[in-house]
Formats: C-alpha cells, sequence, structure tokens
C-alpha cells in the first residue's frame, strides 16, 4: 500500500521539480497564460492518453488513435459543411470513433490477436480512409453559423478558462469514477493482470475488451473534434504520430505496459511532463528538431527512474 | 560413511507472510542417492531452488566440496556442478536435441557455429545415457522419457558434480523409470551425487541410499535407507495419525443436487454421474486423465460436443463460465497463480471477482458492501492477511487458495468443483481446507473434489470417482474404497 502511494507521488514530484527548474531558467515560464497555454496544448494528448489508460491497464495498446482523430474530425467539419446541426454531427463523429474502437476491440477479442498487430494495421485502414474521404485536401468546417458554436469547442472559455481544458477535467473526472468506483473498472485491472484468472471466475473478457477499444476511440473522436474546432478545419493528416504521445504519457504515469496496473491520475501527470517540455523547450527557442530529440530522452530517462524504484 | 560433497547447514527462507523453510539441515554424499522427502509444502522445492541458485537463502550456509558455496544465479550453480532437472522440463521444442543440450554454449569458431562438434559430443553424452537417437531431431519428436535424458545429457555437459532430480518419473511409463534408473545407477558409479525428490515411498527404497524428511519447512530426519521401512517413513512425513489429519463427517443426503447425464468433447467421453446434497464425490485418476478438463468442461470453460446436466433436477445449459456460476456452478482452479487467482490484485477484489456484480448497482461498486462481505470471509475461513488490501501474491499458499475457494463461494454455488484444493499447501492449511470442506457440506453444498494425493481422497470422501484416458473407470464408495483399487482403477490393463 505503501509503495503504490510512494509512486503515484514519484511522477507528481518529478513533476513539479522539473517545472522549478525551468520557471528558475525562465521567467515568464510560471505566467497565468502560459499555465492556461500549457494546459490547453497538453488537453488533446490527455484525452487521447485517457482513453489509452483503459486499454494499457487490460495489457493491450492502440495505435489507431491518431487515424481514429482524424476520421472522426473530418466526419465532423464534412457534416457541418453541409448544415448539419453542430451537436448533430459531434455526436455522429463520436460515434464514429467509439465504433471504430468497438472494431477494433472486436477483432482483438474474438480474433485472439496481438492488439499491436490489429491497432497497427486499423491505424493504416483508418488512416487511408481518412484520405479517400477527405480526398487528400483539408475539409474547412465551414463559416456558417452553426459553426460558430462548434468553434467554441476549440477556442471558447468558460469562466476564464479554455473549453479544451474543461473539457479534459471532465473526462479525467470521469475517467477516474470508472477505473476507481464501477465494475468495468474493476475487470479492466482484472483483465490486465490475469486474463485466464478473470475468464475463469465468470468475467465476459471479451466485452471488457471491446469496450476499452471503444473508450479509447471515442476519446480519440472528441480529441479529433477540438482540434478541427480549433483549427476550423479538418485536416486529412492531423493526428500522425499522436498515438505515441498518448502511449508516453500513459507510461511516463506509471502505467505498466505488462498490464494490470495504473492511474488515471498518473497519466495526467505524465501528459503534463510531456507539455511543460514541449511548452520550455518553446520558450528558450529550441529548434522543434531538438525538441523531439529532448523529449525522447527525457522519457526514456523517467522510465528508467521509475524502473529503477520498482 | 562416504564423503560428504555437499552440506547445507541450517537454511531457512522467508517469505513475505511465511517461513518456508526454518533451520534446515541436508547433506549429498559423493556417489550416492540422497531422497528429499516431505509432504506438498514441506519445503522440498524451496530448498532444491535455494541450492540451484534461484532463490537466495535468508539465513544458513552451504558448503560444497568441503569449501562455502555461494550461488549467484541458476547459470552459476551449473557452472559450479549443481543442476537440477524439474518436473516441468525446460527445453526448447522446437530445437535439436544436440542444439537443446548445448544451448546458450555452441561451440564456435569467430561466432560461428561448429556444428559438427556439436553435433559429435552431443552424441557422444547421448551415448553415456545408452540412448541411440538422432541429436539432430527436434526435441518436440521425444517421448517424455527421452527428453528428460536429454535433460541429463545437458546436466552433464556441465562439469555437474550433483544432479537434482525433481519428480522425475511422475510422467513417466514404467519402462521409462527403469531406463531411469540404470541411468541414475550408471551416474552414481561414475561417481556423481543425485538428490531424488519423490512421492512414490517404493522408489525410495529402489534407488536411493539415505533420506532426508522434512515437515512444515523444517528437518525432521536423516536416515540411511537400510534402516527404515515405509511406515516409518510415512510417520516421519505426516508426524501424525491419518485419521487426525483427515477430518471426516457423514452428512451424505439422498437429495440430488447434480447430474451429468452426457458429457462428451475431445478430451472427456461418456460422462455419467450424480452428486449429492452434503457430499463430497473425490475424483482420482492419473495426469492427463482428464479430471481437470472434466471440471472445466462442466462449468462452462470447454466446448462439449454434447452435455446434458440437470441441477436440482432442472435441465441447465452451461456453455461458458459466467453461465457456469450464474446457474450456481463454482470452480476453484488447480493452478492458483496461473488462472486461479489476479496475483497483483488484493485480497478483497479477489474475493469478489466472481460476485461482483451482487455489489454493485448499475455497474457502480458498493464498496462498503463489497468490504464487509470480504471480511466476513476474511473471518470465517481464517484467511491470515495484515488486511483485505494486501496484494494476493503475498499471502502464503493455504491463504491463497483459501481466497480462491472464497472467491467461487461468493458466487453462491450449488455445486462447488475443487481441483486439487491442498496442492502446494502446508500440512496445518491442509486440515483447515479439509475443515472448511465439511462446513460447506453441512450447509448442504455439493462437492466434487480432484485431488492426486489418494490418502486425502480416501480421507476426506463420500465417494471415490475414478478416471481414466478420459472416462470415469469407476465409483467407489467411502467403506469399500482402498489405494489399491483406486489405482487398479486408474490404470487398469485388463477390464473387467
Amino acid at each position: 500500500m505503501k509503495k503504490i502511494n510512494l509512486s503515484k507521488f514519484q511522477s507528481i514530484i518529478g513533476l513539479v521539480i522539473f517545472s522549478v527548474i525551468i520557471a528558475m531558467m525562465n521567467d515568464r515560464f510560471l505566467t497565468g497564460s502560459n499555465i492556461l497555454n500549457i494546459l490547453r496544448q497538453t488537453s488533446i494528448n490527455s484525452i487521447i492518453a485517457a482513453g489509452m489508460t483503459f486499454v494499457i491497464i487490460t495489457g493491450g495498446i492502440d495505435l489507431s488513435v491518431g487515424s481514429t482523430l482524424a476520421l472522426s474530425g473530418a466526419v465532423v467539419a464534412f457534416l457541418l459543411a453541409s448544415g448539419m446541426n453542430p451537436i448533430l454531427a459531434m455526436a455522429v463523429a463520436l460515434a464514429v470513433g467509439a465504433g471504430i474502437g468497438v472494431l477494433n476491440g472486436l477483432v482483438i477479442a474474438k480474433g485472439k490477436l496481438q492488439p499491436f498487430i490489429v491497432t497497427l494495421a486499423t491505424m493504416t485502414v483508418f488512416r487511408g480512409a481518412t484520405l479517400v474521404f477527405t480526398d487528400g485536401k483539408p475539409i474547412s468546417s465551414g463559416y456558417e453559423k452553426n459553426a460558430e458554436f462548434f468553434a467554441e469547442m476549440g477556442n471558447g472559455y468558460f469562466l476564464g478558462i479554455p473549453i479544451p481544458i474543461i473539457i479534459m477535467v471532465i473526462v479525467f473526472a470521469i475517467g477516474y469514477y470508472v477505473l476507481t468506483q464501477t465494475t468495468l473498472g474493476r475487470y479492466v485491472y482484472s483483465l490486465g493482470g490475469s486474463e485466464e484468472a478473470t475468464k475463469l471466475s465468470g468475467v465476459n473478457t471479451n466485452r471488457i475488451k471491446v469496450m476499452v477499444y471503444g473508450i479509447s476511440g471515442l476519446l480519440a473522436a472528441l480529441a479529433g473534434i477540438i482540434i478541427t474546432a480549433r483549427l476550423s478545419s479538418a485536416q486529412p493528416t492531423a493526428g500522425s504520430g499522436y498515438e505515441l504521445d498518448a502511449i508516453a504519457a500513459v507510461v511516463l504515469g506509471g502505467t505498466s505496459l505488462a498490464g494490470g496496473v495504473g492511474t488515471i491520475l498518473g497519466t495526467v501527470t505524465g501528459a503534463l511532463i510531456i507539455g511543460v517540455l514541449n511548452n520550455a523547450l518553446n520558450l528558450m527557442n529550441v529548434s522543434s528538431y531538438y525538441q523531439l530529440l529532448a523529449k525522447g530522452v527525457v522519457i526514456l530517462i523517467a522510465v528508467l527512474i521509475d524502473r529503477k524504484n520498482k | 560413511m562416504s564423503k560428504v560433497l555437499l552440506r547445507m547447514e541450517k537454511i531457512s527462507k522467508h517469505f513475505p507472510g511465511v517461513k518456508a523453510l526454518d533451520q534446515v539441515d541436508l547433506n549429498v554424499y559423493e556417489g550416492k542417492v540422497m531422497a528429499l522427502l516431505g509432504e506438498n509444502g514441506a519445503g522440498k522445492s524451496t530448498l532444491m531452488k535455494i541450492l540451484s541458485g534461484v532463490y537466495q537463502k535468508t539465513e544458513g550456509e552451504l558448503f560444497f566440496k568441503g569449501k562455502p558455496l555461494k550461488i549467484d544465479g541458476p547459470k552459476d550453480a551449473m557452472m559450479q556442478g549443481i543442476a537440477i532437472i524439474h518436473q516441468e522440463l525446460n527445453l526448447l521444442e522446437e530445437l535439436s536435441i544436440a542444439e537443446n543440450i548445448f544451448m546458450g554454449r555452441f561451440p564456435s569458431k569467430a561466432g560461428i557455429i561448429q556444428w559438427k562438434k556439436l553435433y559429435s559430443e552431443a552424441s557422444a553424452l547421448m551415448a553415456r545415457l545408452n540412448l541411440n537417437l538422432d541429436v539432430k531431431m527436434p526435441v518436440k519428436a521425444l517421448s517424455i522419457g527421452q527428453k528428460q535424458m536429454v535433460e541429463i545429457a545437458k546436466a552433464l555437459s556441465f562439469e555437474t558434480e550433483l544432479i537434482i532430480m525433481d519428480e522425475p518419473t511422475d510422467a513417466l511409463t514404467d519402462q521409462e523409470t527403469e531406463s531411469l534408473f540404470a541411468v541414475i545407477r550408471g551416474l552414481v558409479a561414475s561417481g556423481k551425487s543425485i538428490v531424488y525428490i519423490s512421492h512414490r515411498l517404493k522408489e525410495i527404497f529402489e534407488i536411493c541410499d539415505d533420506v532426508t524428511v522434512l515437515r512444515d519447512g523444517q528437518f525432521i530426519a536423516e536416515k540411511p535407507v537400510s534402516e527404515i521401512d515405509e511406515n516409518l517413513l510415512i510417520e516421519l512425513m505426516v508426524g501424525r495419525r491419518l485419521e487426525e489429519q483427515y477430518p471426516y463427517i457423514d452428512c451424505k443426503t439422498n437429495e440430488r443436487v447434480f447430474k451429468v447425464e452426457a458429457l462428451s468433447n475431445r478430451f472427456v467421453r461418456n460422462i455419467q454421474f450424480e452428486l449429492f446434497k452434503g457430499e463430497i464425490l473425490g475424483v482420482a485418476g492419473l495426469m492427463g486423465a482428464g479430471r481437470t478438463e472434466l471440471a472445466k468442461s462442466i462449468y462452462g470453460h470447454l466446448k462439449c460436443d454434447e452435455k446434458r446436466m440437470r441441477l436440482n433436477d432442472e435441465t441447465i445449459h452451461v456453455t461458458s463460465e459466467k453461465e457456469g456460476l450464474k446457474k450456481g456452478i463454482a470452480y476453484v482452479s488447480e493452478d492458483r497463480k496461473k488462472d486461479g487467482l489476479v496475483l497483483g490484485m488484493s485480497v478483497c477484489n479477489n474475493v469478489t471477482l466472481s460476485s461482483l456484480e451482487k455489489y454493485s448497482r448499475m455497474g457502480i461498486i458498493d464498496k462498503k458492501a463489497e468490504k464487509s462481505e470480504v471480511e466476513s470471509y476474511q473471518k470465517s475461513m481464517s484467511i491470515k492477511t495484515p488486511t483485505i488490501k494486501q496484494p494476493v501474491k503475498l499471502l502464503s499458499g493455504g491463504n491463497q487458495q483459501k481466497v480462491s475457494i472464497a472467491k467461487s463461494l461468493s458466487a453462491k454455488p450449488k455445486v462447488l468443483i475443487l481441483d486439487e484444493p491442498t496442492r502446494g499447501v502446508d500440512v496445518g492449511a491442509k486440515k483447515e481446507i479439509y475443515e472448511l470442506m465439511n462446513a460447506f457440506k453441512k450447509e448442504g453444498l455439493g462437492i466434487l473434489m480432484i485431488s492426486s494425493e489418494i490418502p486425502e481422497l480416501l480421507g476426506v470422501c463420500d465417494r471415490i470417482m475414478v478416471m481414466k484416458q478420459g472416462e470415469i473407470s469407476g465409483i467407489l464408495t467411502r467403506s469399500e474404497a482402498t489405494q489399491e483399487k483406486i489405482m487398479r482403477l486408474a490404470i487398469g490393463t485388463g477390464e473387467q
């Protein structure tokens, strides 16, 4: 019990120390507007990572989230441009994302296949589908009256806080509740701990798999809606490589790729570490080439430290 | 007395919550076979794991060839001349005999494998064991007995002086056992020493020179085989009379709770039996007789070609584990670590895994109700754990088993299938488990108990069903059952 608490604090302590160092190096870091900026930039990755947390705790992985994001974004932009009610358009896009996830889950569960292989394949399939659907061109979500409300999803504020941040907080609150208080959450941990034992205990493990990939797809679609709203257009190449950032956030948060262990709080911290790092490198005018390099190295170091402490 | 090759002195090993070994001594003499005996959970495998470098001892000292011995892991043990042949063989099925023997140490020049040398050396080793097999053959084509010989050849390929054999004859035919004994005699004649672990007392008298007996993690005795007989050996191992070890109560009713009218699949055939309220029906049979498969088929884990079952005289259809539980059939796995428990999860979460829906509404768990239920099981079954939040992997075998049983009970079954419920559990906890079973009996549960320990079946069961090659070969009542009759039905060459 004590150990778990300690490791839970570890990534938070790491984040705090990291932030303090950056704050000392750069006085623009700890300003209110910059912090909101970090949170807003983190929100997309965080939302995807929240879904990824469910998948990874079951011992799986979902590489198709970036493509799901792009396809859902294209769907919502297309529907808006054709004049559909924004709420309805978003609902359709979310359903598309959830549907993709459920499909992933069904293939993995019924086909008894490795999640890595299945989602690697569907990642390509849905990227291809997006390119076909958009003909490789961005789709503008339009400037009609009904798109105004939609644009708020990416650019609006509520009580001075950007809407994407509010969505992120709600997603994490629900994610936390589901993982800790519901039967689904319990089965997610149990499935990751031992699939055989869970199945033999009378739990329908296939259903749990379908649900976690469904959740992952749904949240990827939500992230796709926010990005599309923010840019007022859907890019066919949106979200490329986002799966890796999401996995990095989950792992930095102390969730084991082997399954059975992990928390949603850890994932928040992990996503924030990546967000803070990106922001700091931007503030210091480090070129984007070096940024990528630095990000990789930091992830490696963090995971190594975590490993040593276990 | 011959020279001492290995001396283990006052060895202790503590795991969280359990003292697996408490000041145990073991001597192995040059060119002799030392039997290591004890019931399941006596500490034999723990002691051997320390000797073969898998575990580190908590206390005590080792001397090998008169010098203090320190072992850094399994590989180091082999390099120092100590090899272990596990019950579950450790071979790579797809690779050849020769490759398996020299795995990790292929003769090579500048990184290129010298196949000729590899094959000739492997052939020479196999010849020493009187085995004429093409060493290029993949291991998967061999019988279990032959695979064991490959393991022995592998051990000999190191300059091994001490070979530990853990239940080597368990899966062997009589003939294979004979050739294994011939090999052992040859090894001993050439000066090697052997630690021989077996449950089969007859073999001890046939092949061993001395015996060391452990019980409950403690050293009990070391004696030359010539000075003991079977009765004394059992007394040393069990430490008490059998009647005390197996509490039995008679509360069998004539009310049938469960009936299998027909059940067949690729594992078992022509299955038919009845189970009464308040009865323990034992299931005996050799490894591979289909006992676990039968249990998992009844429970809905394995697919069946034909399956007709009645519970309380109602026909039931069970095609999944979930349905099995819902209808009132619960199964406690023989393998806690593999599929019985989620080891990393807490005691609490394991106990309620099969019945979580009962403590939840609309998918939201009522944690208070869950906790009080788990605590009531903890109390009634005296599960020893600091808190119910303790990960179950930190509990002792006996307590893990109780958690596993509690999980099934919490689903409120009418038929409880226990698969090897006392495997890997120490003697004291065994008795507690029997007493729990008796309590379930009194409450009117029908219990199907699979066990490989015949004395245990004779001790606690009302009737014993014997299986052979996927079929039921006979059902004996408590009064007519004897060890011989069971064995005859389990092995039985001539059918009536």
